[in-house]
């Protein structure tokens, strides 16, 4: 049985489900709203002679009908960050605010951390975390091209995270995308599903509760932690969540702007509580994109 | 007065007096440097701490953080001090370069393009030599590109090699 069998149970649609993890991905990029506004950079695009179009869901988002992002005027202005579409919902479900303290825990290499940054208009206070120093290298080199100046970057595991530095004070709210067995980025990588064991997985899984749990301890009471993976595994999505309900929060439901199915209450023998239904799982077919999961917790403790 | 440390943030003292290491700006005279190489108000940087991490390295981070601050980084890289001609970065010059009034050159498409993929060139400037703010068009506005430095005649271009493109 290949990997992604495994999950055809869970999947409306198989054929589709297969035939969209084996096409190649759309080369997507986010427009930077701290350097430029969406306006202008479509408009440097279109000078180009670069096809854009536009992203239903999303208006910073554009479809490319190019192969490189990374060789015209606006990107190397830093108005354009290659982004894979669906990595954009994560921080569009946290929504940060102008002003406010945000954890981004498992940063590198920095798209989702520079779209925060964008959403807080460069301000209050974003606290970027990676373990990998290769990656915090790509993640700095990103944030700097952007233009993102409201941000720290420090180099620990996360899930030893200290807030120190930023007077132990506890956040609004913080993202955890956690590391993963990325069996969602096949389209983008099909060599992701090469590596794939069960213990892995379960090894991954036992890491991204040891993050969330931290996540949930640095955030205040009444703040939001958003948890997503790019893998289809429930071990590493709804079991991990499970896992931290008796740790002061609860999932809240939200607006999903891509088409998604809801996350499952049972796999493997094993049962997880009935709001699992309120975090999202969204597949290849539903909107042409990589697969992805996420989830919305609210602090309650 | 004690020595720089090199792997930590140390936020620059707001005035000279204040200084306890030897030879690091203050934010005065950052923002007095802004001020009078290129015009680019102090108003710009009104949100702004800056900090030495490396000799001669400053930082902007639009925020405040207690000092010392052990971590990787802190807004971005602005500028290098330590040296006789104190030496934006690109990054800061694409951020904050559209504020700039004086000592910004706007080049053609086609120098523009010589000049991020990393070339020097002979160009006419009447204005002071030095390191320049350069622009050029982008969807109908001037757009700062990044830093050139100017001497006899010609354009010597300090993109980073890792930021050079031939578009």
């Amino acid at each position: 049985m290949s990997v992604l069998e495994r999950y055809e149970p869970l999947v409306d649609d198989v054929e589709a489900f297969r035939a969209a993890c084996a096409r190649p991905l759309p080369s997507v990029v986010r427009v930077n709203t701290i350097k430029t506004s969406v306006g202008r950079a479509r408009a440097a695009l279109e000078a180009e002679g670069i096809a854009v179009e536009p992203v239903s869901w999303h208006p910073g988002l554009c479809r490319l009908h190019e192969d490189q992002p990374g060789s015209n005027w606006p990107y190397v202005h830093g108005w354009l960050h290659g982004q894979e579409e669906v990595s954009a919902l994560p921080a569009t479900v946290l929504d940060p605010e102008p002003g406010e303290r945000v954890w981004d825990a498992c940063a590198a290499p920095g798209s989702k951390t520079s779209q925060l940054a964008a959403l807080m208009d460069d301000t209050g206070l974003l606290v970027a975390t990676d373990n990998n120093l290769g990656r915090l290298s790509a993640l700095r080199s990103n944030t700097e091209r952007l233009g993102v100046t409201n941000l720290a970057v420090t180099v620990e595991d996360a899930r030893h995270h200290s807030t120190e530095p930023f007077g132990a004070e506890p956040y609004d709210r913080a993202l955890v995308d956690a590391p993963c067995s990325c069996e969602g980025t096949v389209r983008k990588n099909p060599d992701a599903l090469a590596g794939w064991s069960l213990d892995h997985v379960r090894g991954t899984a036992g890491v991204q509760k040891g993050l969330l749990s931290r996540a949930l301890e640095v955030t205040r009471e009444g703040g939001t932690v958003v948890y997503s993976t790019c893998t289809f595994a429930p071990e590493e999505n709804e079991a991990v969540v499970d896992h931290v309900l008796d740790e002061g929060c609860r999932l809240v439901g939200f607006e999903c702007p891509l088409e998604s199915a809801p996350g499952v209450t049972e796999w493997d023998g094993q049962r997880f509580d009935d709001s699992l239904e309120l975090a999202r799982r969204i597949y290849p077919h539903h909107n042409d994109t990589g697969g992805f999961f996420c989830a919305k917790l609210e602090v309650t403790r | 007065m004690s020595e720089n440390v090199g792997d930590r943030f140390d936020r620059l003292p707001a005035t000279a007096e204040e200084r306890t290491v030897e030879g690091r700006p203050s934010r005065t005279e950052v923002l007095a440097w802004w001020e009078s190489r290129y015009g680019i108000s102090p108003a710009v940087f009104a949100e702004y701490t800056f900090w030495e991490r490396g000799a001669g390295k400053i930082w902007a981070f639009r925020g405040d953080l207690e000092t010392p601050a052990e971590i990787e980084a802190l807004g971005m890289s602005a500028l290098r001090t330590r040296q006789e001609h104190w030496k934006p970065t690109l990054e800061a010059v694409q951020r904050f370069g559209s504020h700039a009034s004086r000592n910004r050159i706007a080049l053609a498409r086609e120098e523009a393009r010589r000049f991020f993929a990393g070339e020097d060139q002979e160009l006419a400037w009447d204005g002071d030599w030095g390191y320049l703010i350069v622009t050029h068009e982008l969807a109908g506005e001037p757009e700062p590109l990044g830093v050139g430095l100017y001497v006899y005649g010609e354009l010597r271009s300090m993109v980073p090699k890792g930021r050079r493109r031939e578009l």
